[in-house]
């Protein structure tokens, strides 16, 4: 597989370690009432869908960037990259909205 | 229909007119007592013992594809029980004392090779985890045999003893150990199964299930709508796609695990080898080609097939084992779904939902554990308690801390 890093263009996935579901990005709140079950289902369960799957890659042997990789595990055709870094930035800056708004 | 020696020299002198189908076509019931979804080895085997030795009827199996097109028949057929967990190594050693009776049980020739494993050590901290392994495999009732690299050398003269970086020091052989023609576990648990009256219902993918105040009473099929009061998957592979339809999230990923098999060769390797410093493990076919296999390709996937770098990283394993292999082409590969844990240990346990039992989570090792994951199935969808032998394969052990880690890593290796 060819995954197309943002900066540095097409690289060889051998490059990269894999990490898994992009949802890991999605940490449970440990103050939360039921921090337990959601730690539990955060560490070990998984939707492991067959089709499109966000996933979190690490470009180890490269400019060592966390990169959230929209893939296909039927086809292993890839549709989309972006650092692991906007992904969860987008994520923060949202939830702050919808607090401000609440 | 049976087989025997009579029967081979009966048809022989009657023309080879009297063979009939291993196993019936039948069209599926409104309802069974008990419907089991994948009719792969893990599914026929459970079939065939609720059938045997549980005394249960009216068992239907449901396959969406036909039998023995998934796993059973994509792994490299090796079988063995040198596991150093107790939680482990007393089921493997029930699978292995089940494969050594299983041709007589099903009446169906497997090929049951006990030609020995073999794992080779490379330094002394790995002889002390391998002595270690061996007390483990001999305390549940298992065989290992240490050997130092002069034993080893006499079996295997042609592998790289003296190689700088990881010179072979000697190994831990399961003499018990061995290969089973792959297909032919199938088809014989089909044969078997189908002769007490089960069911085996091929092209017909279940595609929901029914679900009443929490309990699972029927699932509706690409053939129609079959009832049953309990139902058991066993679908490693695709079990979350399976199991996501009853709504049960699992603790599982799907990853491919490639094979090879070499042009054919003359004779030189009787025993199955795995090499202690690099994921690469080996034994010759009866019609000469080498099968070989390694590591999974770590990411999610249920595409059966693989991709380059992990064959690379195969056969590098191989050049560095036993060099004499790059002079051997390969003819074939490819790939099956695995159900990676996340520990990397098997579950076989009821659900949440009554009536519906899960078997699945089988990581790379599957095929060996086929004869007592099926036995160990049966006896939970009969009894409704678990085998002896597969008591700590629970679906709860993550939330209690109780997992059981035989290499430390499931999925993954940064989980523990």
């Amino acid at each position: 597989m060819i995954i197309n890093h943002p900066t540095l263009g097409p690289r060889d996935s051998a490059e990269f370690t894999y990490l898994g579901d992009a949802a890991l990005l999605r940490r449970p709140n440990p103050k939360s009432e039921t921090a337990l079950d959601d730690f539990y289902s955060y560490q070990y369960l998984r939707d492991n869908p067959a089709g499109e799957h966000r996933e979190l890659w690490y470009h180890e042997q490269g400019d060592r960037s966390w990169l959230v990789v929209t893939r296909n595990t039927v086809t292993h055709d890839i549709t989309k990259v972006e650092f692991a870094r906007d992904v969860k930035q987008a994520m923060i800056e949202k939830a702050i909205i919808k607090r401000a708004k609440s | 229909m049976s087989y025997s020696a009579f029967r081979i020299f009966k048809e022989a002198i009657t023309g080879h007119k009297g063979w009939k189908p291993v196993w019936r076509k039948p069209e599926p019931q409104l309802n069974y007592d008990i419907i089991i979804v994948g009719g792969g080895g893990h599914g026929l085997a459970t079939a065939h013992y609720l059938a045997s030795k549980f005394d249960k009827k009216r068992i239907a199996v449901l396959e969406k594809g036909w039998i023995g097109g998934g796993n059973v028949g994509r792994n490299t057929t090796i079988i063995r029980s040198n596991y150093l967990l107790n939680d482990n190594e007393g089921f493997y050693e029930f699978s292995l004392k089940l494969w050594e009776g299983l041709e007589q049980d099903v009446n169906y020739n497997a090929m049951v090779s006990q030609r020995g494993v073999l794992n080779l050590y490379h330094s002394d901290p790995q002889r002390d985890a391998y002595v270690r392994r061996g007390n483990a495999m001999i305390l549940n009732g298992a065989d290992a045999k240490l050997l130092k690299a002069d034993a080893v050398r006499s079996l295997y003269p042609f592998l790289n003893f003296d190689d700088a970086r990881f010179p072979i020091m000697g190994g831990l052989l399961q003499p018990r150990g061995g290969t089973v023609r792959h297909d032919a576990v199938a088809w014989g648990y089909a044969h078997a199964a189908d002769k007490r009256g089960v069911d085996i219902i091929e092209n017909c993918e279940v595609t929901g299930f029914d679900i009443q105040n929490g309990c699972c009473v029927g699932v509706e099929t690409s053939r129609g709508y079959i009832g049953a009061s309990k139902i058991g998957v066993a679908v490693a592979g695709n079990s979350s796609r399976v199991m996501a339809m009853a709504g049960i999230r699992l603790p599982i990923e799907s990853h491919v695990l490639q094979a090879f098999v070499s042009e054919g060769l003359k004779p030189l390797l009787d025993g199955v080898i795995t090499y202690g410093a690099g994921h690469f493990y080996v034994s010759q076919s009866d019609k000469g080609g080498l099968v070989f296999g390694g590591d999974i390709d770590g990411y999610n996937t249920y595409a059966q097939r693989g991709n380059l770098p992990v064959v690379e990283d195969v056969c590098e394993g191989g050049m560095s084992l036993m060099p004499m292999i790059g002079k051997a082409r390969i003819l074939r590969m490819w790939g099956g779904n695995v159900d990676m844990s996340m520990d990397g240990s098997p579950i076989i346990d009821k659900t949440d939902i009554k009536g519906l039992y899960f078997n699945g989570g089988w990581c790379y090792g599957g095929f060996k554990a086929t004869p007592a994951s099926g036995y160990s199935f049966a006896h939970l969808l009969a009894t409704d308690t678990p085998h002896d032998t597969a008591k700590a394969y629970r679906m709860d052990r993550f939330t209690r801390g109780l997992m059981i880690d035989e290499k430390g890593m499931g999925a993954q290796p940064n989980l523990h």
